[in-house]
């Protein structure tokens, strides 16, 4: 039997091993990767020395595919195969794209759930589009380490609901990211901002991106970012306002922008008359429309007039959010701005006025984002002593159960920490049901027409009994990463119902891995060489993981349990050592289940040692 | 991780109304630090399940400890007495009587200043209302005279939403 090896307590299973982990701020308009260097956390150029990749995406007929400024030179003279703002397309369905974001693109009418888009290299879904962008910070960053990645955070809006965040999540994958950890964009620029300056209490992130708005409020407190609570709008930014900044230009000028390209261009340069104004009380608004030339002069206070009902909309949100954390404006100890549209001195003067002090701007409002999740992607993987960093996050929008008459049952509050978890119980409707269906949504309304569809589960293999005595209990789990899932189980016959998720406006197993395949160029020979690869570094993963947990706490086995783990560990060792993909799997399994009480005991040491540490501190 | 442990031994606390709020969230930082997924993010998939339960088991006991009328509630459970508001719904004259003059105080509100006077008022009374329930719990552990207290509360409670709801709509 092989024995395990175990290092010396305290020290990682491989001190030479640092883990290659990077933060990536998929944004709107642009995205950015960043990392943990030398213990400072920057943001890493490309080849050209360029820190910000545009998000878009241009498929060229033939099979190419463009990304960042290469492919935003597409955008005007090739709208269709052109994809920029794919973030507005994440998890939503046709109905729900506002009609600015439809600009130019041939979606697939009529196609239920999420949106698709027909392009020169076939139908893309806005996971798949998204994944090119993270390809391509990717490659930047294995560029960069000359080595594999150990795993990325990817920050999301913290508006974003789950669907959001789970098409997030389905395009890391694609991307052959592994994914430690979905943070919230405002939690990120508070991290970068909270270590940089050594800020303690609470603080307000006020982040007006390109096309969301977020506002947390977070508690720093020694090294823990706790968030109070947190609100906003996904569906507005700054790509609202050059949309109706470029469309006041035309109707001035008298012309009218029919053709995608056309609205695109006129998009564009209202961005760049935007953001001349924010240096400038005048700025020039010029495009090509239809061939021909328009110019003219805008003033700012034009500007502020058509973003006015925008910026008023945030402030609303603010208030909200400031009632919900039921605290005073007086108890907050700064603001922080974070994204590209607060750089517009309206918004500094409207946050300004609204708490009373001035906002703190002296991070890169631009990368602010990608580097706290550097620095949280450097603690995740294990790269700092533990205790330093800790991340307690909340579910930004409340999850619900239709019941009867279209109703919401709310079953867990906006605003809770996560993870959590709720149960409910439910019975049958008729004599001898043995399945019903589960309809979850997420929102603050009352109505279920008012809030998201995330999701339909179906319950079967419950025991036919007469109506009412069947007991369900359905458990909704949020993870860390603010992601749900549901289990249930029949209480009277003790059956494991089982559980098959619709997701609405998601994408479903079947369909990421069909994609994973053509990524592959369904070569099955390269998915199955991946397969092999991906259990030979889980396997290389848990023993290392195992042999840590042995060295710290291994005191609490008994010399029976320890020889179970060791036996179960030795067989994975064989198995990966045999490159035999299943044999891994199987031995990955047994091992992990060989060590759950192990894990339980060690959770309860933590626990301990948490009340232990609280009195010492309180003498 | 123990089930059997309520949350006041988890977080180290008495067990009773009365609570050190800042000594109950430094322990909250304190246990999450130790049990929360994000510290075992490169760790074997059963010690992420256990942490997975522990994070939860801790912030469901936050949430419980933190908030006065579920912490009350707890109380009483813990001492035995369910508080059942679905089944014990019968209040007393005065209650329901004071419970409809304030209704009747907010449908007439017109103005700012008026829901303003209005939630003043209330806060007042809410306030008396949870030092009964401290003595009830604390002084006298009575826990059937603390549970009415609670489920009076929780139409209190209620109707404060409310109020504030209407201030907030109001200021907008």
């Amino acid at each position: 039997m092989a024995l395990l090896q175990i290092s010396e307590p305290g020290a990682s299973p491989d001190p030479h091993a640092r883990r290659h982990a990077v933060g990536i701020d998929l944004g709107t308009t642009h995205s950015l990767v960043a990392a943990v260097r030398s213990g400072v956390a920057e943001c890493l150029p490309d080849r050209d020395g360029r820190l910000i990749l545009p998000s878009a995406v241009r498929y060229l007929p033939g099979g190419k595919t463009l990304v960042g400024d290469e492919a935003l030179a597409g955008a005007v003279t090739d709208p269709k195969n052109t994809v920029v703002s794919v973030k507005r397309l994440m998890g939503r369905g046709l109905d729900d794209v506002a009609p600015d974001a439809r600009r130019g693109y041939d979606f697939v009418e009529a196609s239920p759930g999420m949106v698709r888009l027909r392009t020169a290299a076939g139908v893309k879904s806005p996971v798949e589009i998204s994944a090119e962008i993270l390809a391509t910070l990717r490659q930047r960053a294995e560029d960069t380490f000359d080595a594999e990645l150990y795993g990325a955070v990817i920050t999301v809006p913290a508006y974003f609901d789950d669907a959001q965040r789970q098409a997030t999540k389905d395009a890391a994958e694609l991307a052959g990211l592994p994914l430690l950890r979905l943070i919230s964009e405002p939690t990120a620029a508070a991290l970068a901002y909270g270590l940089d300056n050594a800020s303690e209490g609470l603080y307000a992130v006020y982040d007006l991106g390109g096309g969301t708005f977020d506002i947390s409020l977070l508690r720093m407190t020694r090294g823990v970012f706790e968030v109070v609570a947190t609100g906003g709008d996904s569906a507005l930014g700054g790509d609202d306002i050059d949309a109706a900044l470029a469309d006041r230009a035309l109707a001035r000028a008298g012309v009218v922008g029919d053709t995608a390209g056309d609205r695109r261009g006129a998009a564009l340069a209202a961005r760049a008359t935007k953001e001349a104004l924010s240096a400038t009380s005048q700025a020039e608004f010029a495009c090509s429309i239809a061939g021909k030339q328009v110019s003219l002069v805008v003033e700012r206070t034009e500007l502020e007039a058509i973003a006015r009902p925008l910026v008023d909309r945030t402030i609303v949100a603010v208030r909200r959010v400031i009632r919900d954390a039921k605290v005073a404006m007086a108890e907050i100890d700064g603001v922080v701005l974070v994204g590209g549209s607060t750089r517009m001195p309206m918004v500094r003067r409207a946050v300004h006025d609204l708490f009373g002090r001035a906002p703190l701007t002296n991070l890169d409002p631009d990368q602010v984002v990608a580097l706290g999740a550097a620095l949280q992607a450097d603690a995740l993987a294990g790269n700092h002593g533990a205790g330093d960093l800790l991340l307690l996050d909340v579910i930004p929008l409340s999850l619900g159960i239709e019941t009867m008459g279209g109703l919401v049952e709310r079953v867990v509050e906006r605003n809770s920490p996560i993870p959590t978890s709720r149960a409910q119980e439910f019975t049958t409707f008729q004599d001898g049901q043995t399945a019903m269906s589960i309809h979850v949504v997420q929102g603050e309304r009352d109505l279920v027409a008012d809030c998201r569809s995330l999701a339909r589960f179906e319950l079967r293999g419950i025991p036919p009994l007469v109506a009412g005595a069947a007991r369900i209990k359905v458990t909704f789990t949020v993870d860390a990463d603010g992601l749900l899932s549901v289990a249930a189980s029949e209480e009277t016959a003790a059956v494991e119902a089982t559980v098959t998720v619709k997701p609405s406006y998601g994408l479903s197993d079947d369909e990421v891995t069909r994609m994973l395949g053509e990524s592959f160029g369904h070569a099955e020979a390269d998915m199955a060489a991946r397969a092999l690869r991906e259990a030979q570094v889980d396997a290389d993963r848990l023993l290392a993981a195992i042999a840590g947990a042995l060295a710290a706490d291994g005191e609490l086995l008994s010399s029976d349990q320890r020889a179970a783990i060791e036996q179960a560990a030795g067989e994975l060792r064989v198995a990966r050592a045999a490159a035999d993909r299943f044999a891994i799997e199987r031995s990955l399994k047994a091992l992990s289940d060989a060590t759950e009480e192990f894990a339980a005991e060690r959770m309860n040491r933590g626990i301990k040692r948490a009340l232990a540490g609280r009195r010492i501190e309180d003498l | 991780m123990t089930p059997a442990i309520d949350d006041f031994a988890l977080f180290g606390l008495e067990r009773r109304f009365a609570l050190d709020r800042t000594a109950l969230d430094q322990c909250r930082r304190a246990l999450q630090a130790e049990v929360h997924p994000d510290r075992f993010v490169a760790a074997d998939a059963a010690a992420r399940r256990a942490a997975m339960q522990s994070a939860v088991r801790v912030n469901e006991a936050y949430a419980r400890l933190k908030d006065p009328l579920r912490r009350a509630a707890y109380l009483c459970e813990l001492a035995g007495v369910r508080i059942g508001a679905e089944e014990n719904t019968a209040m007393p004259l005065e209650f329901l009587q004071r419970q409809m003059a304030w209704r009747e105080a907010l449908d007439d509100a017109v103005s700012a200043d008026e829901v303003q006077a209005l939630a003043s008022d209330l806060e007042a009374e809410r306030r008396l209302d949870y030092e009964r329930l401290a003595r009830s719990l604390d002084e006298d552990r009575d826990f059937a005279r603390a549970a009415q207290e609670v489920r009076a509360l929780m139409f209190v409670e209620r109707f404060a939403a409310d109020v504030d709801d209407r201030r907030a709509a109001l200021e907008h």
